[in-house]
Protein backbone atom coordinates (compact mmCIF):
# COMPACT_ATOMS: atom_id res chain seq x y z
CA UNK A 1 0.00 0.00 0.00
CA UNK A 2 1.31 3.43 -0.93
CA UNK A 3 0.47 6.61 0.93
CA UNK A 4 1.15 10.11 -0.26
CA UNK A 5 3.90 11.75 1.74
CA UNK A 6 2.48 14.10 4.36
CA UNK A 7 5.54 16.31 4.00
CA UNK A 8 4.73 17.54 0.50
CA UNK A 9 1.55 19.03 -0.89
CA UNK A 10 0.37 18.86 -4.45
CA UNK A 11 -0.09 21.90 -6.65
CA UNK A 12 -3.59 22.77 -7.76
CA UNK A 13 -2.94 25.57 -10.25
CA UNK A 14 -0.54 28.40 -10.86
CA UNK A 15 -0.98 32.17 -10.90
CA UNK A 16 1.78 33.33 -13.20
CA UNK A 17 5.02 31.80 -11.91
CA UNK A 18 3.61 31.15 -8.42
CA UNK A 19 2.24 27.64 -7.90
CA UNK A 20 -0.83 27.51 -5.64
CA UNK A 21 -1.00 24.32 -3.62
CA UNK A 22 -4.08 22.81 -2.06
CA UNK A 23 -3.45 24.02 1.54
CA UNK A 24 -3.08 27.59 0.30
CA UNK A 25 -6.41 27.41 -1.51
CA UNK A 26 -8.06 25.94 1.60
CA UNK A 27 -6.53 28.70 3.72
CA UNK A 28 -7.99 31.30 1.39
CA UNK A 29 -11.36 29.63 1.67
CA UNK A 30 -11.22 29.68 5.47
CA UNK A 31 -10.06 33.31 5.46
CA UNK A 32 -12.97 34.26 3.21
CA UNK A 33 -15.38 32.28 5.39
CA UNK A 34 -14.18 33.96 8.61
CA UNK A 35 -14.04 37.43 7.09
CA UNK A 36 -17.45 37.30 5.46
CA UNK A 37 -18.95 35.56 8.48
CA UNK A 38 -17.73 38.15 10.96
CA UNK A 39 -18.68 40.97 8.59
CA UNK A 40 -22.21 39.62 8.31
CA UNK A 41 -22.48 39.09 12.06
CA UNK A 42 -21.16 42.51 13.05
CA UNK A 43 -23.00 44.45 10.33
CA UNK A 44 -25.83 45.60 12.54
CA UNK A 45 -24.86 45.46 16.18
CA UNK A 46 -27.63 46.38 18.61
CA UNK A 47 -27.94 47.05 22.31
CA UNK A 48 -30.46 44.27 22.58
CA UNK A 49 -28.43 41.57 20.89
CA UNK A 50 -29.91 39.08 18.54
CA UNK A 51 -29.15 35.43 19.09
CA UNK A 52 -26.15 35.41 16.73
CA UNK A 53 -24.73 38.57 18.25
CA UNK A 54 -25.06 37.12 21.76
CA UNK A 55 -23.20 33.97 20.69
CA UNK A 56 -20.46 36.05 19.09
CA UNK A 57 -20.16 38.24 22.20
CA UNK A 58 -19.84 35.10 24.31
CA UNK A 59 -16.92 33.89 22.17
CA UNK A 60 -15.16 37.26 22.23
CA UNK A 61 -15.73 37.70 25.97
CA UNK A 62 -14.39 34.21 26.71
CA UNK A 63 -11.22 34.82 24.73
CA UNK A 64 -10.78 38.24 26.34
CA UNK A 65 -11.22 36.68 29.78
CA UNK A 66 -8.61 34.05 29.02
CA UNK A 67 -6.18 36.76 27.89
CA UNK A 68 -6.85 38.79 31.03
CA UNK A 69 -6.24 35.78 33.26
CA UNK A 70 -3.18 34.41 31.50
CA UNK A 71 -1.34 37.58 30.56
CA UNK A 72 -2.56 39.75 33.42
CA UNK A 73 -2.89 42.59 30.95
CA UNK A 74 -5.67 44.55 29.36
CA UNK A 75 -6.87 42.24 26.56
CA UNK A 76 -7.84 44.99 24.13
CA UNK A 77 -4.46 45.18 22.44
CA UNK A 78 -3.94 41.43 22.13
CA UNK A 79 -7.47 40.27 21.42
CA UNK A 80 -7.32 40.70 17.61
CA UNK A 81 -4.20 38.56 17.25
CA UNK A 82 -5.02 35.84 19.77
CA UNK A 83 -8.68 35.65 18.85
CA UNK A 84 -7.98 35.44 15.14
CA UNK A 85 -5.32 32.77 15.68
CA UNK A 86 -7.68 30.69 17.80
CA UNK A 87 -10.68 30.97 15.50
CA UNK A 88 -8.63 30.36 12.38
CA UNK A 89 -7.02 27.27 13.89
CA UNK A 90 -10.35 25.95 15.11
CA UNK A 91 -11.96 26.30 11.70
CA UNK A 92 -8.85 25.01 9.95
CA UNK A 93 -8.59 21.92 12.17
CA UNK A 94 -12.25 21.14 11.81
CA UNK A 95 -12.31 21.75 8.07
CA UNK A 96 -11.33 18.09 7.56
CA UNK A 97 -14.94 17.21 8.36
CA UNK A 98 -15.93 18.54 4.94
CA UNK A 99 -15.36 15.69 2.47
CA UNK A 100 -12.42 16.30 0.18
CA UNK A 101 -10.92 19.07 2.27
CA UNK A 102 -7.61 18.53 4.02
CA UNK A 103 -6.90 20.88 6.93
CA UNK A 104 -4.22 23.38 5.92
CA UNK A 105 -2.63 22.99 9.35
CA UNK A 106 -1.67 19.43 8.36
CA UNK A 107 1.12 20.87 6.21
CA UNK A 108 4.35 22.12 7.69
CA UNK A 109 4.36 25.42 5.78
CA UNK A 110 1.08 26.73 7.25
CA UNK A 111 2.23 25.92 10.76
CA UNK A 112 5.60 27.53 10.10
CA UNK A 113 3.83 30.71 8.98
CA UNK A 114 1.62 30.75 12.07
CA UNK A 115 4.57 30.12 14.40
CA UNK A 116 6.45 32.91 12.64
CA UNK A 117 3.52 35.26 13.30
CA UNK A 118 3.67 34.41 17.01
CA UNK A 119 7.46 34.85 16.98
CA UNK A 120 7.16 38.27 15.39
CA UNK A 121 4.31 39.28 17.67
CA UNK A 122 6.33 38.30 20.74
CA UNK A 123 9.19 40.58 19.71
CA UNK A 124 6.85 43.39 18.61
CA UNK A 125 4.76 43.46 21.76
CA UNK A 126 7.83 43.03 23.97
CA UNK A 127 9.60 45.99 22.37
CA UNK A 128 6.39 48.00 22.39
CA UNK A 129 5.63 47.37 26.05
CA UNK A 130 9.11 47.78 27.49
CA UNK A 131 11.12 49.68 24.88
CA UNK A 132 14.03 48.11 22.98
CA UNK A 133 16.63 48.45 25.77
CA UNK A 134 14.50 47.07 28.56
CA UNK A 135 13.28 44.26 26.33
CA UNK A 136 16.84 43.27 25.45
CA UNK A 137 17.70 43.42 29.13
CA UNK A 138 15.08 40.76 29.92
CA UNK A 139 17.27 38.27 28.07
CA UNK A 140 19.99 38.76 30.67
CA UNK A 141 17.69 37.66 33.51
CA UNK A 142 18.20 36.10 35.95
CA UNK A 143 21.89 36.24 35.05
CA UNK A 144 23.91 37.32 32.03
CA UNK A 145 25.22 33.76 31.82
CA UNK A 146 21.78 32.60 30.81
CA UNK A 147 21.47 35.04 27.91
CA UNK A 148 22.50 32.51 25.22
CA UNK A 149 20.03 30.02 26.64
CA UNK A 150 17.23 32.59 26.60
CA UNK A 151 17.98 33.48 22.99
CA UNK A 152 18.05 29.83 21.95
CA UNK A 153 14.77 29.32 23.79
CA UNK A 154 13.20 32.12 21.77
CA UNK A 155 13.79 30.10 18.60
CA UNK A 156 13.21 26.58 19.90
CA UNK A 157 9.83 27.42 21.35
CA UNK A 158 8.66 28.79 18.02
CA UNK A 159 9.96 25.65 16.37
CA UNK A 160 8.18 23.42 18.86
CA UNK A 161 5.00 25.46 18.35
CA UNK A 162 5.20 24.66 14.65
CA UNK A 163 6.06 20.98 15.02
CA UNK A 164 3.41 20.38 17.70
CA UNK A 165 0.57 21.70 15.60
CA UNK A 166 1.82 19.94 12.47
CA UNK A 167 2.34 16.61 14.21
CA UNK A 168 -1.01 16.57 15.95
CA UNK A 169 -3.18 17.56 13.01
CA UNK A 170 -1.22 15.62 10.40
CA UNK A 171 -1.11 12.43 12.46
CA UNK A 172 -4.89 12.61 12.84
CA UNK A 173 -5.42 13.01 9.10
CA UNK A 174 -2.91 10.28 8.36
CA UNK A 175 -4.44 7.87 10.85
CA UNK A 176 -7.93 8.41 9.41
CA UNK A 177 -6.47 7.78 5.94
CA UNK A 178 -4.92 4.49 7.06
CA UNK A 179 -8.09 3.29 8.79
CA UNK A 180 -10.18 4.37 5.80
CA UNK A 181 -8.06 2.24 3.50
CA UNK A 182 -8.51 -0.79 5.78
CA UNK A 183 -12.22 -0.53 6.65
CA UNK A 184 -14.25 2.00 4.75
CA UNK A 185 -17.68 2.40 6.25
CA UNK A 186 -18.41 3.87 9.73
CA UNK A 187 -15.16 2.62 11.29
CA UNK A 188 -13.27 5.96 10.95
CA UNK A 189 -16.07 7.93 12.65
CA UNK A 190 -14.82 7.50 16.27
CA UNK A 191 -11.37 8.51 15.05
CA UNK A 192 -12.85 11.58 13.42
CA UNK A 193 -14.56 12.49 16.69
CA UNK A 194 -11.22 12.13 18.43
CA UNK A 195 -9.68 14.27 15.71
CA UNK A 196 -12.25 17.01 16.37
CA UNK A 197 -11.29 16.98 20.04
CA UNK A 198 -7.60 17.09 19.18
CA UNK A 199 -8.20 19.95 16.78
CA UNK A 200 -10.05 22.01 19.38
CA UNK A 201 -7.42 21.30 22.04
CA UNK A 202 -4.58 22.16 19.67
CA UNK A 203 -6.26 25.43 18.68
CA UNK A 204 -6.66 26.28 22.36
CA UNK A 205 -3.09 25.32 23.16
CA UNK A 206 -1.67 27.33 20.28
CA UNK A 207 -3.59 30.37 21.49
CA UNK A 208 -2.65 29.76 25.12
CA UNK A 209 1.03 29.40 24.27
CA UNK A 210 0.95 32.55 22.17
CA UNK A 211 -0.56 34.29 25.21
CA UNK A 212 2.12 32.88 27.51
CA UNK A 213 4.95 33.89 25.16
CA UNK A 214 3.66 37.41 24.63
CA UNK A 215 2.78 37.70 28.31
CA UNK A 216 6.30 36.79 29.34
CA UNK A 217 7.71 39.25 26.81
CA UNK A 218 5.65 42.20 28.08
CA UNK A 219 6.15 41.57 31.78
CA UNK A 220 8.71 43.72 33.54
CA UNK A 221 10.03 41.14 35.96
CA UNK A 222 12.19 38.97 33.78
CA UNK A 223 11.67 36.49 31.01
CA UNK A 224 8.85 34.71 32.78
CA UNK A 225 6.39 36.06 35.29
CA UNK A 226 5.68 34.17 38.49
CA UNK A 227 2.65 31.88 38.70
CA UNK A 228 2.75 31.33 34.97
CA UNK A 229 3.08 28.20 32.94
CA UNK A 230 6.41 26.49 32.50
CA UNK A 231 8.29 27.57 29.45
CA UNK A 232 8.55 25.02 26.66
CA UNK A 233 11.30 22.54 26.07
CA UNK B 1 14.34 -3.51 -0.91
CA UNK B 2 17.89 -2.87 0.13
CA UNK B 3 19.18 -2.66 3.65
CA UNK B 4 18.73 1.11 3.89
CA UNK B 5 14.98 0.68 3.40
CA UNK B 6 14.91 -2.07 5.98
CA UNK B 7 16.88 0.00 8.46
CA UNK B 8 14.63 3.04 7.85
CA UNK B 9 11.46 1.07 8.51
CA UNK B 10 12.90 -0.49 11.65
CA UNK B 11 14.24 2.87 12.76
CA UNK B 12 10.85 4.54 12.26
CA UNK B 13 9.05 1.80 14.16
CA UNK B 14 11.50 1.90 17.04
CA UNK B 15 11.53 5.71 17.10
CA UNK B 16 7.80 5.96 17.53
CA UNK B 17 7.42 2.98 19.88
CA UNK B 18 10.23 3.88 22.27
CA UNK B 19 9.54 7.58 21.90
CA UNK B 20 5.94 7.13 23.01
CA UNK B 21 6.85 5.48 26.32
CA UNK B 22 8.44 8.37 28.15
CA UNK B 23 5.86 11.03 27.24
CA UNK B 24 3.10 8.60 28.23
CA UNK B 25 4.63 8.15 31.66
CA UNK B 26 5.20 11.87 31.97
CA UNK B 27 1.65 12.75 30.97
CA UNK B 28 0.31 10.17 33.41
CA UNK B 29 2.25 11.76 36.24
CA UNK B 30 1.18 15.25 35.24
CA UNK B 31 -2.51 14.33 35.09
CA UNK B 32 -2.29 12.48 38.40
CA UNK B 33 -0.69 15.49 40.06
CA UNK B 34 -3.33 17.82 38.58
CA UNK B 35 -6.15 15.54 39.80
CA UNK B 36 -4.58 15.59 43.23
CA UNK B 37 -4.36 19.37 43.19
CA UNK B 38 -7.97 19.77 42.06
CA UNK B 39 -9.17 17.33 44.72
CA UNK B 40 -7.36 19.30 47.40
CA UNK B 41 -8.34 22.71 46.11
CA UNK B 42 -11.39 22.59 43.85
CA UNK B 43 -11.59 26.38 43.58
CA UNK B 44 -8.26 26.39 41.73
CA UNK B 45 -9.55 23.96 39.11
CA UNK B 46 -9.56 26.57 36.33
CA UNK B 47 -5.95 27.58 36.74
CA UNK B 48 -4.82 24.02 37.30
CA UNK B 49 -6.51 22.66 34.20
CA UNK B 50 -5.25 25.49 32.01
CA UNK B 51 -1.71 24.91 33.21
CA UNK B 52 -2.24 21.18 32.82
CA UNK B 53 -3.30 21.53 29.18
CA UNK B 54 -0.31 23.66 28.31
CA UNK B 55 2.01 21.32 30.19
CA UNK B 56 0.58 18.27 28.48
CA UNK B 57 1.14 19.95 25.13
CA UNK B 58 4.78 20.48 26.07
CA UNK B 59 5.22 16.84 27.04
CA UNK B 60 3.41 15.68 23.96
CA UNK B 61 5.84 17.58 21.79
CA UNK B 62 8.48 14.98 22.62
CA UNK B 63 6.34 12.21 21.13
CA UNK B 64 5.54 14.44 18.16
CA UNK B 65 9.25 14.92 17.51
CA UNK B 66 9.60 11.14 17.35
CA UNK B 67 6.66 10.99 14.93
CA UNK B 68 8.28 13.58 12.70
CA UNK B 69 11.55 11.64 12.74
CA UNK B 70 9.67 8.48 11.80
CA UNK B 71 7.93 10.30 8.93
CA UNK B 72 11.21 11.73 7.73
CA UNK B 73 12.69 8.24 7.68
CA UNK B 74 9.74 6.84 5.76
CA UNK B 75 8.89 9.63 3.33
CA UNK B 76 11.81 12.03 3.07
CA UNK B 77 14.76 9.77 3.74
CA UNK B 78 17.93 11.56 2.62
CA UNK B 79 19.82 8.29 2.07
CA UNK B 80 17.30 6.10 0.30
Amino acid sequence: MKFASPLESHVLFAIGPVPISQPVATTWGIMAFLTIGSWLLTRRLAFRPTRAQAALELVVETIAGQIRETMEAEPRRYLPLIGTLFLFLLVANWSSLIPGVEPPTATLETDAALALIVFGATLWFGVRALGPRAYLATFARPSILLAPLNIVELFTRSFSLMVRLFGNVMSGVFMIGVVLSLAGLLVPIPLMALEMLTGAVQAYIFGALAMVFIGSAISENGARPPSKQESPA
Amino acid sequence: MNWIHLASILGAAFAISIGAIAPALGQGRAVAAAMDAIARQPEAANTVSRTLFVGLAMIETMAIYCLVIALLLLFANPFA
